[in-house]
């Protein structure tokens, strides 16, 4: 028995590099090393140059007057107020924009992802315009031109004067649009509203349940309600009884014109119709691309199975195309929604205070506090992406197709 | 036999179709009116083109043209376009403040910009792939103007950088990383020894120079091409990068990766350019100012790259993990698989989010007007400060969107072509 004599590898240097055991650790400890320096030989620069300028890392600016005001916001600001509310009122407008952005840009976005795959050519080639339109100009160029339009383009409030006025309310003389805005009535609550809130909130618990029971009860016997007739019905017919049975509680409040302006009523600013409208409209071309592209990755054989057996195309749509068009469309479809987010930074172009204008505008103006207003403003959106990253993950792991 | 009377003995000649199935016509049908709903659809997009050509067309067709302030536009007539103001400052929109005389320097520019991307977009031109390597440095020279020695210097450095790699790998036969230290090592004595004594001898015996012109002259669509086409050459391969490294086996390099491409990508473009005008000069050596566009490329750069990288990662993430294997199974080092295998196919597959992030790229270089350089949306409120100009709008904003919208358009349809021309595959 001659045993076969392994000869004994001595550790050299260059195996360091050479040899794939030692490889990705000498790999990882050069990064390290490399990020490391970099980091350090960033916040040593800072310090230095912090004191160089004589200041220093603080907060405390946040407790402090803050001494300007904000022309729109939700929750009571004065002058007053301190650097942090102030910043708040910003995180609320830019939370406001990025809401009801998303809401208009989806809904414009479905219709016209649907439409351009239509097969009347007119509706398609309009959408193909609508959509390369919008998503070749940059988003800033729409803001400002929109603004435009709605300073430009609508008459003054003083138009609204007289007994033969330039300019008249639409909307059964409700709304106002003006060069300074739009009013919209407001709804007043009077007593009794409570009743009406409460019995508008027990049909929506109403429609869920028969939902469900509607579709139990096509699971077990075959049977197929109406459904959508059924939840129309209960969304507005409880509602609309009782609001005449307690007498009209909730009544409208709509704008008049007083002096030089309009009193009363919602008063809603054109730099925030415009930055809305602007950032919607552009998001809902690329909406409209994902949406186009959702439907289309599903294949054709679906759509042929389905018809073969029976279906309508309507229920086509809905039962078998839609929900696995979803799949593809919604991850794409939250990124977006956090781009329009992030757009919403913009607001400056047209004067909105969103948490850009307040927290990194004048916040750091006036303070001087630019290191820390930056930190703070990257943190904030850094903390909203973040969590719709995690949306986005949890919608990935819970709508995999199971067993693959 | 043949009398037979209900046999027809000759063929019916062909008759044309029914009026309502030839071709115009049953186009018609089909596609615009094959139901109430289509038939409605219809009717009310020819409706909103209607609405929507009727004010713009007499309003553009019937432009003026010719006046010079926007007072002899309205009195010429109120209601149609005064593009006057595009006659008399088209020069800004496209060059911002660049002296006059030197226009020709950003459009030899321009037109070496196509020489220099054709090896790389056209394969039948790949040899001349060194030019589209040089073309950086000589468009820095062009635009900035000042001596060429600095810039030659610097490719110099590059090339005998090269060359000591090469020697010592080849000719000494040392290790490759060995080699590597002693380029790098080479690269720095060479900038702190050679190079300033090497740029003064050469301005004094073969003086080059051009104007040098200050950064705050550029302007206009100059700008947005010197940023965005800087950006989008630059943040291709760090994107490249990024995405191996997030795809890596590295715990670490993954980790620095990951954290680097979210947090980019987590915030608005807008806030990292003011951390470029206001903030930048907090995070370097106390007493260093560098340029502005510099600092704004350079910001836009790191932008596109971390959504560069997400694409590129897509497309690794699509190809199959035989790839890899297969490679690995052919002795393939690391590199070598990625250089000849993953890489052209994970390009080729991320082509549309590759220019997808291009044209956002082009699209962001707007964003630089709201720290107060003048690319053309900056321009256009600067021409509207104007007295001649004041409260022109729409003229403006056409000409610009219309300028935007030619660029982007042609590099997305230039993508779809691409797409096509590279699909290998059957489905």
């Amino acid at each position: 028995m001659s045993s076969v004599k392994l000869p004994v590898e001595k550790f050299r240097l260059g195996m360091l590099l050479g040899d794939t055991r030692y490889r990705s650790t000498t790999v990882q400890v050069i990064a390290f090393i490399i990020f490391v320096s970099v980091v350090f030989w960033l916040v040593d620069n800072t310090v230095k140059n912090l004191a160089l300028l004589g200041k220093d890392v603080d907060f405390s600016y946040l407790w402090m007057r803050a001494g300007y005001d904000i022309n729109q916001r939700l929750i009571p600001y004065t002058n007053d107020s301190t650097h942090g509310r102030a910043a708040l009122v910003g995180i609320l407008n830019t939370l406001l924009v990025a809401f009801i952005g998303c809401i208009i840009a989806t809904i414009i976005g479905v219709f016209v992802g649907i439409l351009r795959l239509s097969k009347n050519w007119i509706v398609a080639k309009l959408m193909s315009v609508y959509i390369e339109g919008f998503r070749n100009i940059p988003i800033l160029l729409w803001i400002v031109m929109i603004f435009a339009l709605l300073t430009e383009f609508t008459p003054a409030p003083r138009a609204f004067k007289g007994a033969d006025p330039e300019a008249s309310m639409i909307f059964f003389q409700s709304t106002a649009v003006t060069n300074r805005g739009a009013y919209f009535p407001s709804p007043v609550w009077g007593d009794g509203s409570v009743y009406l809130i409460l019995i508008f909130i027990l049909s929506l618990a109403a429609i869920f349940l028969f939902r469900r029971y509607a579709k139990n009860l096509q699971e077990e016997t075959g049977k197929n309600l109406p459904k959508f007739w059924i939840s129309l019905a209960i969304f507005f017919i409880p509602s609309i009884l009782f609001y005449f049975i307690l007498g009209g509680p909730v009544s409208l409040e709509y704008p008049y014109l007083k002096g030089f302006n309009f009193k009363d009523g919602i008063y809603v600013r054109n730099s925030f119709i415009a930055l809305t409208l602007a950032l919607s409209l552009y998001t809902s071309a690329f909406i409209g691309e994902i949406v186009r592209s959702g439907i289309l990755a599903i294949s054709k054989g679906q759509t042929e199975a389905a018809s073969s057996l029976g279906l309508r195309p309507s229920r086509i749509m809905n039962l078998i195309i839609l929900p696995q068009a979803l799949r593809v469309i919604v991850p794409p479809m939250i990124s977006n929604y956090l781009n329009l987010t992030k757009n919403s930074s913009l607001a400056i172009a047209v004067g909105y205070m969103d948490v850009r204008g307040t927290l990194g505008g004048i916040t750091l103006n006036q303070t001087g506090r630019e290191l820390e207003s930056m930190l703070l403003l990257m943190g904030f959106y850094l903390c909203v992406s973040l969590c719709v990253s995690a949306i986005i993950n949890y919608f990935n792991r819970s709508f995999q197709i199971k067993g693959l | 036999m043949s009398n037979i009377s209900f046999v027809r003995e000759k063929e019916i000649p062909q008759s044309p179709p029914p009026i309502t199935e030839s071709n115009a016509i049953r186009w018609v049908r089909q596609n615009l009116f094959s139901g109430w709903l289509n038939s409605l659809l219809t009717i009310l997009s020819v409706y909103f083109i209607y609405v929507c050509l009727r004010d713009f067309i007499p309003w553009a067709y019937g432009g003026i043209w010719t006046a010079n302030s926007i007072r002899e536009c309205l009195d010429i007539n109120p209601d149609v376009a005064c593009f006057s103001v595009i006659g008399a400052r088209w020069r800004q929109l496209l060059f911002g403040f660049y002296p006059t005389e030197e226009y020709w320097r950003p459009i030899l520019t321009f037109v070496l910009l196509f020489i220099s991307i054709a090896p790389v977009l056209i394969p039948r031109f790949a040899r001349f792939f060194w030019f589209s390597l040089i073309y950086p440095g000589i468009a820095v020279w062009l635009l900035w103007g000042g001596s060429i020695w600095p810039v030659f210097s610097i490719y110099l450095a590059i090339s005998l950088t090269g060359l000591v790699f090469f020697l010592a790998k080849n000719k000494f036969k040392l290790s490759s990383g060995f080699s590597f230290t002693a380029a790098i090592l080479f690269f720095f004595l060479y900038f702190i020894f050679i190079a300033g004594p090497f740029i003064a001898l050469f301005k004094y015996i073969l003086p080059i120079n051009l104007v040098l012109i200050e950064s705050l002259q550029f302007g206009g669509f100059l700008l947005s091409m010197i940023v965005g086409f800087s950006g989008i050459a630059a943040s291709f391969p760090i994107g490249i990068l990024l995405a191996l490294g997030r795809q890596s086996d590295l715990p670490l390099v993954k980790m620095i990766c990951v954290g680097f491409i979210e947090f980019i990508r987590g915030v608005p473009l807008i806030t990292l350019l003011f951390v470029a005008s206001v903030l930048l000069n907090y995070f370097l050596p106390p007493g260093t100012s560098f340029d502005i566009i510099i600092r704004v490329i350079i910001m836009v750069t790191i932008f596109s790259a971390a959504y560069m990288a997400e694409v590129i990662r897509g497309g690794l993430a699509a190809l199959p993990v035989g790839q890899h294997e297969a490679s690995a199974a052919l002795g393939l080092s690391y590199w070598q698989s990625q250089r000849l295998i993953i890489m052209p196919q994970a390009l080729k597959i991320s082509i549309p989010g590759i220019v997808n992030t291009f044209i956002g790229l082009f699209k962001d270089t707007t964003l630089v007007s709201i720290i107060s350089l003048l690319d053309p949306v900056g321009l256009a409120s600067l021409i509207r400060a104007d007295q001649k100009w004041n409260g022109i709008y729409w003229e403006l904003y056409v000409a610009i969107g219309l300028m935007f919208f030619i660029c982007c358009f042609g590099m997305s349809q230039y993508s779809q072509y691409l797409e096509r021309k590279l699909k290998t595959d059957n489905s």
